[in-house]
């Protein structure tokens, strides 16, 4: 039997070659998936332990208990010093001990644009040797930074910014923009700049004043004699550390530590890329289904005489199977080449766009081989299994029938009664879902989502009659009878049809969904944007490190600016309730901010006045008039008054004050955000003299309300175009399944295509029958997909919009539209082979087909 | 102009006799040739016949005599290799794939010997179909009277499925007849069909021609068939070599078992 399902298969190449490529792309998705991520994960590992080598033990400071981070001069404190680092230098094996001084530093670019990712931004400093050498940082031009106004780059930085040695370069760490001038360019392996940061270097002394205080350090690094014993030497290193302010930890464990965290990143990656990869392969199943069904239906009476010779039920079952996992085995080990095209290229168009993976070679793991191809032949194989069922099911008496019986239609009961009930449960789940608002029952509403979506395929032939003749109409109405024909060839086979256009819509079922429900976030954090909001201006830095309260107070006095209030968040407790407190400038906060008091009014400047929101009045059922005994994030207690209570107001928060009642209790006082209101007119030429009067750090954010829009817009916008980019491999599977069904149904209907050439239907008329046809199943898929889209977007809408108050549903019509007009699309190119095939059949010989 | 073609063994040389009265259709040196070199198969060696008007003719002839391909070529459903043939007033041979088409929509009736309808649509539907594709509406009163005279009425919301061979050829038969063309071809029309449900067909196609003037072509092996017809044409080796007319299914088969001897002493 084995040899004929062989012969079989290459008997069929052409037919199978839809087949074969449907579970080649998913094949190649899932390949390409693994090998990328085996491949970077392996690079990252190398580069991070390139990074750590010689590193015997690290020792890292510990910040104080219950003390702030950083000081009233917003430096941080270490009680890591010369004197430790000499004491552990002189322990038995310690060959050196590096110092370092870390933190955060951005450089402007030509447009003053910060370069890099700004929390990935290293500040660091240069510790030369003997010879004006630093080995952790290679100098590649000039040398080490040495003096206080110098400063070093790596080189991808000082690319991106344009800086050559002796520019000057604009930096930020939190305040204003500082300026250095640049001595050197060094490369480094440090994985955190090479994902997408920058780095810059200063002496060690430069560095402490940037971050902490002279003398002091983040981190010590022990290198040791080889040989020596990691732990032992980890443990005599902690002898001499000052209790609880510093940890020592090993190379080795530092180095595991990495791994582990690399592995974490890299496996969320992967199993975001495999979720969409297994999408690609569901939707597969359905067009290797499809085929199966349509081989076996042709080659029935051949399975019949293979029967009648003493062939066994499980023989033919076996046969069909043997078949597909060939089929599959091919297919897969295409696929597993192209997945490796894929992946290499994929790396590519990331590095050129700014990823920065460490270099490395194609890491191909036997794990991904096996499962690649295992997954390939196991889908091919599940989904050939109900056919080769029906294959069995083929009487040996069939073999002797001389006249062509029509197939005759199973019935749909069975499958219309469990579709119904399985649908039904799951729109039950999904109603139940739509009362609820904690996003912990997003499991539940997946469930619900999956259980609702399966029992729409299992229905969609019962489905296809009313949605297929509809669409029909219209065909008919505007083809005539190219359109009718078209109508009734796709409503001929219910099961084949269903199974064609449920492929598409499975991909437009999660497209929908998604551009739904990101759409009305994204419009939910528009309007929550802009909510509340008066000023014309929001100034705020990309770290969230806060603005000097002296420079902010300059803003005030631009020409143009009519009123700016700065915005100190803090939080503080009241009667065992958490709530935000904003310090501001009781004077102008009104004209930056909607402000509507329900009763009272704003404190008079003092110490003790607090206006609160309705929605925490209302909580606590406070009255203008009240005290409150609040606690502060020092611990210290102050008697608060309530003078008013405001409409609830996104920009204002739960309560609002003046700054000094809230600085006290700061650290460091400073401002998170300003808010302007321009003069009439003249909010467009305010952004220079702004970031001028805060010191022009490349860390300065001042955006107006269009930019607070598309801030929130771009990042719905990228979240949904890469998912439509994922789920665009299983739309291409889908139009390949169009393809074959249309193939395999011209195939079938050589002899009907050349009556009605006979009878005077032309060639253009043929091809029109067909891609009307193909257009009908494609728009059926993509009705089915946007409108049960719209349904989970809608049920689920509660619970992925709570904690945000101005979450409605929003349908976009023009982008659904669009989604219909791609189908459209897909419809007429998946026609463009078949119909050709169809048009182009010789008549005489189409009518003499058997 | 006629082709002689000597016929040893039968009384004199035969020559077609030219019809009397108005020619539907007319082949003129007609040759169909298949393949090149040594594959070169002349399907049809310069035929010269008329189809009269009104007259119901069939073409008969053993396998590879080129009966079949004298009915596409002059259907237009093949190209010819040379000479003419025409339908009407139109030549064939200088019309492109779209006017042949055009011409077989408009003017030519088709039936089959098998497979003639489309599954999906119900009978009535089968017989307007040629209309539908040309975008005509059909004569309602003359379609009922064709349904009425094939004997369809009780069948029309069926589909092929549900209805017996004899009923899907009488189908056949109504739209062949439906859209009134200058000329209908009939390709071995009772081919599948018990004795009783041809002798139906075989009588609608007889009937058609007597009382609707319709002019007939049919292509048949079966002389019982041929009975029917006001005039057989024999065909051998791609040459027309004998003329019946107002035949019966005895003289038919006379004629045919001469051919025979004729065929197996040569």
């Amino acid at each position: 039997m084995l040899r004929t399902a062989l012969r079989n298969l290459f008997a069929h190449k052409a037919r199978l070659m839809m087949t074969a490529l449907a579970v080649l792309l998913g094949v190649a998705f899932v390949a390409g998936t693994l090998i990328f991520s085996d491949t970077v994960g392996e690079a990252i590992k190398k580069a991070s332990a390139r990074n750590l080598d010689g590193v015997a033990v690290s020792v890292q400071d510990v910040p104080a208990d219950n003390a702030p981070l950083t000081g009233k001069d917003g430096k941080r404190t270490t009680l890591l010093d010369d004197k430790l680092a000499d004491r552990i230098r002189a322990l038995p094996g310690v060959t050196s001990v590096r110092r370092n001084v870390t933190g955060t530093a951005t450089v402007g670019g030509p447009d003053g644009a910060p370069i890099g990712d700004s929390w990935q931004n290293l500040g660091a400093n240069f510790q030369p040797d003997k010879d004006g050498h630093d080995p952790r940082y290679p100098l590649k031009q000039g040398r080490g930074p040495a003096a206080a106004n110098e400063i070093a780059l790596d080189e991808a930085t000082a690319r991106a910014s344009g800086h050559k040695l002796g520019d000057s370069v604009k930096f930020a760490t939190d305040g204003p923009a500082l300026t250095k001038k640049l001595v050197g360019i060094v490369t480094t392996d440090d994985p955190q700049v090479t994902a997408g940061g920058s780095l810059a270097l200063f002496d060690t002394a430069t560095a402490q004043k940037l971050y902490l205080h002279p003398g002091q350090f983040d981190e010590l690094v022990v290198a040791a004699e080889p040989g020596t014993d990691q732990q032992a030497l980890t443990a005599k290193v902690r002898e001499v550390l000052p209790e609880k302010r510093a940890e020592a930890t090993s190379g080795a464990d530092l180095a595991a530590q990495q791994s582990t965290m690399i592995a974490e990143k890299n496996k969320a990656l992967s199993q975001t890329l495999l979720t969409f990869a297994g999408i690609a392969l569901f939707v597969g199943v359905f067009i290797i289904a499809n085929t199966f069904t349509m081989l076996i239906s042709q080659r029935s009476r051949e399975i019949a005489l293979l029967r009648a010779v003493g062939a066994s039920r499980r023989q033919v079952v076996r046969s069909v199977l043997a078949e597909a996992a060939l089929l599959g085995l091919i297919s897969s080990v295409i696929g597993f080449a192209l997945g490796l095209g894929l992946a290499v290229s994929l790396r590519a168009v990331l590095d050129a766009n700014g990823a920065g993976f460490p270099n490395g070679p194609v890491v191909i793991s036997p794990t991904s081989v096996l499962s690649a191809l295992g997954v390939g032949v196991v889908v091919t194989v599940l989904a050939a299994w109900l056919p080769s069922r029906k294959a069995a099911k083929i009487a040996p008496v069939e073999a002797l029938n001389t006249v062509e019986a029509p197939p005759t239609q199973r019935s749909l009961m069975v499958r219309n009664s469990l579709g119904a009930v399985i649908t039904g449960i799951g729109v039950a789940i999904m109603l139940y879902v739509r009362t609820l608002t904690s996003v912990d029952d997003l499991t539940t509403a997946m469930a619900g989502s999956m259980v609702t979506l399966t029992g729409v395929i299992i229905l969609a032939p019962l489905l296809s009659r009313p949605l297929v003749s509809l669409a029909g109409v219209v065909t008919t109405r505007l083809f005539g009878v190219s359109g009718r024909l078209a109508k009734e060839n796709a409503l001929r086979n219910p099961r084949r049809t269903a199974a064609t256009a449920s492929a598409l819509m499975i991909g437009l079922t999660l497209m929908t969904g998604m551009t739904v429900v990101g759409l009305s976030t994204q419009q939910a954090m528009d309007e929550k944007a802009a909510k509340g909001l008066t000023a014309d201006l929001k100034i705020s830095t990309s770290t969230y490190t806060g603005l000097d309260t002296a420079l902010s107070q300059k803003v005030a006095d631009i020409p143009g600016v009519e009123a700016m209030a700065p915005l100190r968040r803090t939080g503080i407790t009241a009667t065992n309730y958490s709530m935000t407190l904003i310090g501001t400038d009781l004077t102008t906060i009104g004209k930056v901010a909607q402000l509507d008091f329900v009763s009272g009014s704003l404190p008079h400047t003092g110490t003790d006045g607090i206006a609160v929101s309705q929605d925490m009045a209302k909580k606590k059922g406070w009255h203008p008039g009240d005290t409150l005994d609040a606690t502060f994030p020092d611990n210290k207690k102050t008697k608060l008054r309530i003078t008013g209570i405001y409409a609830d107001n996104d920009v204002l928060g739960d309560s609002i004050s003046a700054t000094s009642v809230v600085d006290p209790h700061l650290d460091r006082p400073l401002n998170d955000e300003l808010l302007v209101k321009a003069q009439d007119g003249r909010t467009d030429g305010l952004s220079t003299p702004i970031r001028h009067a805060l010191g022009d750090s490349p860390l300065l954010k001042v955006q107006d309300r269009a930019d607070l829009r598309k801030e929130s817009a771009e990042n719905v916008n990228t979240v949904l175009y890469v998912s439509y980019g994922l789920l665009g491999m299983s739309v291409v599977i889908a139009v390949v399944g169009v393809v074959n069904t249309l193939a395999m149904s011209v195939f079938e209907r050589t002899r009907e295509i050349g009556m009605l050439r006979a009878i005077g239907l032309a060639r253009s008329g043929i091809k029109q029958m067909v891609r009307l046809e193909s257009v009908v199943i494609a728009l059926f898929g993509a009705g089915l997909g946007i409108g049960l889209g719209i349904f989970l977007s809608w049920a689920a809408g509660t619970m992925l919009g709570h904690g945000l108050p101005t979450y409605q549903l929003l349908l976009p019509w023009g982008r659904l539209g669009l989604f219909l007009l791609i189908a459209l699309v897909v419809g007429v190119l998946a026609a463009l082979w078949p119909a050709r095939r169809a048009a182009r059949l010789n008549m005489l010989e189409a009518i003499g087909a058997q | 102009m006629s082709h002689p073609a000597a016929v040893p063994g039968l009384p004199g040389s035969f020559a077609p006799t030219r019809t009397t009265g108005a020619v539907a259709a007319r082949a003129t040196d007609l040759s169909k040739v298949y393949g090149q070199g040594e594959t070169r198969v002349v399907a049809l060696d310069s035929v010269s016949v008329e189809f009269g008007k009104a007259r119901f003719t069939a073409i008969m002839g053993p396998s590879g005599s080129g009966k079949s391909t004298l009915m596409h070529c002059m259907a237009g459903l093949d190209k010819i290799s040379g000479g003419s043939a025409r339908i009407g007033d139109v030549e064939l041979g200088s019309l492109n794939d779209k006017q042949l088409t055009r011409l077989r929509r408009d003017k030519i009736g088709f039936i089959f010997q098998a497979f003639n309808l489309l599954p999906t649509l119900t009978a009535l539907e089968n017989i307007t179909l040629p209309m539908d594709i040309a975008g005509r509406k059909p004569d309602r009163e003359w379609v009922s009277a064709v349904i009425e005279t094939v004997g369809l009425g009780g069948r029309l919301a069926h589909r092929p499925a549900q209805l017996s061979g004899g009923q899907q050829q009488r189908v056949a038969v109504a739209r062949a007849l439906a859209a009134r063309p200058e000329i209908i071809f009939a390709d071995e029309p009772t081919g599948n069909l018990d004795s009783r449900s041809g002798a139906e067909v075989l009588g609608f196609l007889r009937e058609s021609v007597r009382a609707m003037e319709q002019t007939v072509v049919m292509v048949t092996h079966d002389p019982v068939a041929a009975g029917y017809a006001d005039r057989v044409v024999f065909l051998a080796d791609g040459r027309i070599v004998e003329e019946l007319h107002e035949p019966t299914a005895d003289t038919v088969l006379d004629r045919m078992r001469l051919f025979d001897a004729k065929g197996r002493t040569s």
